[in-house]
């Protein structure tokens, strides 16, 4: 065997060079694409006022996560005339940097949510929510009343912030410290907030479900709906990218 | 014995620990998904000790049965019921989520028949549960034939049959109760992806052991996809699934990557997903049980060797066409766009090696209601493999993403593709499988073939309609240079295509149930009395000597005398 | 290496030399010598009488 050339037969009576040379090529493609990502400085350009969720956000986040939302709406605005007309300034990478895991989603069931935020009132998401087509007739989404007559449980929040933190989510200690008082005020204009505001810039602090006696599933998911997209001031942006 | 005693108190210590975090538990699914581990270990001790009795107090019983049989077919056979059950749980839920997208009001205002809870459920139970268990199943039969071995490590291979199941118990119960971890196709969480390591580990050691053990020199082309199919698997799965669990005792896990980083990989495991397992590993299908059912070997070896290692090669690259025109870097998408486009060829060439092989026997295709199925899985396989370089070009996708196109392409690559090569897979296995002379009945076999057609027409038609007409609609201006539908608009102007596509998913599930039943029949030794399904009727001018050439043609390979079960099933 | 060279690399020579690899690949598989390795290796699955 040794004399004769080296042939595709001998890989198919090996069984190991058979199994690592088949690793090895599938390896080749994930490398070079997914691995630059990581060290290209421009992969994900610094902008202006993208800050971790709050805590009240993240659960609200989560809840989005558990339901399946993504299934049915994107988060990713492209850089086309009729999407940034319809929903916004297209998305920036900067914007889903804390997003563990990302939401853009591959599907639009349902309309875009990038920069839903502020667009409608806190009423008319509890509302839709509870009933979509009492606002939407044409709408096809599930309703999803069992959220306002929820409390929000989610035991001890500043885990979920500690955990964000080790894969690189920058909350400081004082916000770890404070994410269970945090949640709660956030969303109970009654409790002293302390300086969540300051921790969490354009953090929306106020009652969001219309119920006030507790803090709800649809507290923290509307408050979620209502920050997405707000972050970043893109009037502000133009202005500066025209002084260049 | 001792080892039996082991064995059960291991067993004891899972369930006991199990039972122990359901108490400790974090939140409610975490427990439940505990509570189900406990009852799967008491299950298998409970199994263990059965077995264990009938050895110790057999002697005056009857003896337990010493497998003789050469194969060791018993996981083949478990796989083989286990995915007709899955399919049907997968097909039926698919067709409800159609039906919801219809008729909203059948998400009937529950948590857990909600579309986003039920949506992960259909995909993971198709996906991953029917064509999970389906290519277990094959992939160990076929390993044992192509290697002339039985499966080394035969507990091992048991272990992966049972281990696998109650992964997909553990996913599918977890997206019911909202346990997720958001990524389409990745959505168990990370305790559910770590018991699924384990098991995947087993079954590359089964599939490996096999191949070392075996008693013919050459590995069959099958078993390289397959092998290929399990290695990368692994690779993507545990890639894709790096994450941070907030606490040792509850579900909630956060991706180790966020945003463009998270997107890539899930897109780099959600489109290898599709190019490893779907493809890959029914590919091995392909190479095995086309040439087997059709009694011809493979067209050409040389070009399946240049399908394999192209297939793989380039196949791992076309991740980012599904982020164009996204927030991910354009080098990226380009690159995507590029190999995605050049893996049409090795796609189609692997098409043409199945079709090829059935040169020379093209009646089959008449006469044989299996091959008739093999034949349009790979006429979807290349349809699907066409259309998706052709989605993956910029500027088709910037019409096409996010629309109920990209829906259409993945099921005439599901439904066409995997579901028929599965289906002609099991028809071939069954009767072997079980010592049958033959399937309970062809006609139904045909029927089927007809119901799914038309069911997978009808879907695909009925969702390029509707993508096309959703991308169209979105991007339309008025002469007032204004946006002319609202968002509200398109979604009502989809809801005859949504008739349309639960009408062929209906109809693709039908033609299932009535597999099952003739699978069913089959194992239980039944043989429908029946018209054969085409027989020549006599042409007098017909009705002469052979001409001289036919003599000349290869002969029909040689089919064993002395084996009843290998008898061409086509025949009858 | 800038982005742009690295670019430009990759669209021309890297090209080229990608496809040059893949035709000796290819070329090598269909060498005339393997012709009965071939033929041997796909009729492997009749040889068995046990269904194999």
């Amino acid at each position: 065997m040794a004399s004769k050339p080296f042939t595709h037969g001998h890989i198919e009576r090996n069984v190991t060079i058979l199994a690592v040379l088949s690793l090895l090529v599938v390896t080749i493609g994930g490398i070079v694409e997914i691995a630059p990502l990581f060290w290209i400085d421009s992969t994900i350009e610094k902008v202006d006022g993208v800050r971790p969720y709050t805590p009240l956000e993240l659960e609200g986040r989560n809840i989005y996560i558990r339901e399946g939302c993504y299934s049915c709406h994107s988060q990713m605005i492209r850089p086309f005339r009729d999407e940034t007309e319809r929903y916004g300034h297209y998305s920036l990478a900067a914007e889903s940097m804390y997003d563990h895991p990302f939401q853009w989603g591959s599907k639009r069931t349902g309309p875009d949510l990038a920069r839903v935020g502020g667009r409608y009132s806190d009423e008319w998401h509890v509302q839709h929510l509870k009933n979509p087509r009492s606002v939407v007739p044409e709408s096809i989404m599930p309703g999803y009343s069992f959220l306002a007559s929820r409390e929000l449980e989610v035991g001890d929040v500043s885990r979920d912030l500690r955990a964000l933190s080790r894969t690189g989510v920058p909350y400081s200690e004082a916000s770890i410290a404070k994410a269970n008082d945090d949640l709660l005020a956030q969303a109970d204009p009654s409790r002293d907030a302390g300086d969540l505001a300051k921790r969490y810039p354009k953090a929306q602090i106020r009652d969001f479900d219309g119920d006030p006696s507790q803090v709800t599933e649809m507290d923290a998911l509307v408050a979620y709906i209502q920050m997405l997209g707000t972050q970043v001031d893109f009037k502000a942006a133009a202005a500066q990218e025209q002084m260049k | 014995m001792e080892q039996l005693v082991l064995k059960s108190g291991g067993w004891l210590l899972v369930a006991v620990i199990a039972v122990i975090a359901v108490a400790a538990s974090a939140d409610f699914g975490f427990s439940v998904h505990m509570a189900i581990v406990a009852i799967a270990a008491l299950l298998a001790m409970t199994a263990g000790l059965q077995k264990a009795n009938y050895f110790a107090f057999a002697t005056a019983a009857a003896p337990r049965k010493a497998d003789h049989s050469r194969y060791d077919d018993d996981p083949v056979r478990w796989g083989v019921i286990a995915t007709l059950f899955w399919g049907a749980a997968g097909f039926l839920a698919g067709l409800y989520i159609a039906l919801q997208l219809a008729y909203p009001a059948l998400n009937l205002g529950l948590e857990y028949t909600s579309f986003g809870r039920l949506r992960p459920l259909h995909t993971s139970a198709v996906i991953f549960a029917f064509g999970g268990n389906a290519l277990i199943a094959t992939s160990f039969y076929v390993v044992q034939r192509t290697c002339r071995a039985r499966l080394a490590f035969p507990t091992l291979a048991r272990f992966v049959f049972w281990g696998y199941q109650l992964f997909i118990v553990l996913a599918a119960t977890g997206y019911l109760l909202g346990i997720t971890e958001g990524r389409e196709y990745a959505e168990p969480e990370w305790y559910v992806d770590l018991w699924l390591t384990v098991v995947w580990v087993a079954y590359a050691a089964v599939f490996v052991g096999t191949i070392v053990k075996r008693r013919e020199p050459h590995i069959y082309v099958a078993n390289w996809f397959y092998l290929s199919f399990i290695l990368t698997i692994a690779m993507l799965h545990l890639v894709n699934n790096l994450s941070m669990p907030v606490s040792l005792l509850g579900s909630k896990s956060y991706s180790a990557f966020a945003g463009v980083q998270d997107a890539l990989t899930q897109w780099w495991y959600g489109h290898n997903a599709v190019g490893f397992f779907l493809t890959a590993g029914f590919l091995a299908m392909m190479y095995y049980f086309v040439p087997k059912q059709a009694e011809r070997p493979v067209y050409s070896y040389r070009l399946s060797i240049i399908h394999f290692w192209s297939l793989i090669f380039l196949y791992i690259w076309a991740g980012p066409h599904h982020l164009h025109y996204t927030a991910l870097p354009d080098w990226a998408q380009t690159l995507g766009m590029v190999f995605s486009v050049m893996l049409w060829m090795p796609s189609w060439g692997g098409m043409i090696n199945g079709l090829m092989t059935l040169n020379g026997a093209w009646d089959k295709v008449r006469t044989d209601p299996i091959i008739r199925m093999m034949v349009m899985a790979l006429a979807f396989y290349g349809m699907a493999t066409f259309e998706g370089p052709m989605l993956s070009v910029k500027a088709v996708n910037s019409l096409s993403h996010y629309t109920d196109w990209t829906i259409g392409h993945v099921h005439a690559g599901a439904l066409g593709w995997n579901g028929m090569i599965t289906f002609a897979a099991i028809y071939y296995l069954a009767p072997r499988l079980w010592n049958r002379q033959r399937l309970y009945s062809l006609r139904m076999v045909n029927w089927h073939f007809w119901l799914a057609t038309l069911g997978i027409v009808l879907y695909a038609a009925a969702m390029w309609t509707a993508g096309i007409m959703q991308g169209l609609m979105w991007r339309e201006y008025g002469a007032d240079g204004y946006l002319v539908y609202s968002f509200a608009e398109v979604v009502q102007a989809m809801h005859p295509m949504y008739l349309i596509r639960a009408a062929g998913g209906l109809l693709y599930l039908a033609g299932f149930l009535i597999m099952i039943w003739n699978i069913a029949q089959t194992i239980r030794g039944n043989l429908r009395q029946e018209k054969p399904l085409s027989d020549a009727p006599f042409n007098p001018d017909a009705d002469r000597p052979l001409p001289a050439q036919a003599a000349e043609q290869p002969a029909p390979l040689p089919v064993p005398a002395n084996e009843p079960v290998a008898q061409p099933i086509a025949a009858e | 290496m800038s982005y742009e060279t690295f670019r430009h690399f990759a669209d021309s020579w890297g090209l080229v030399v990608m496809a040059l690899t893949y035709l000796i690949f290819v070329g090598w598989a269909f060498l005339p010598r393997n012709r009965s390795r071939n033929r041997d290796a796909a009729t492997m699955i009749f040889k068995d009488a046990d269904h194999g």
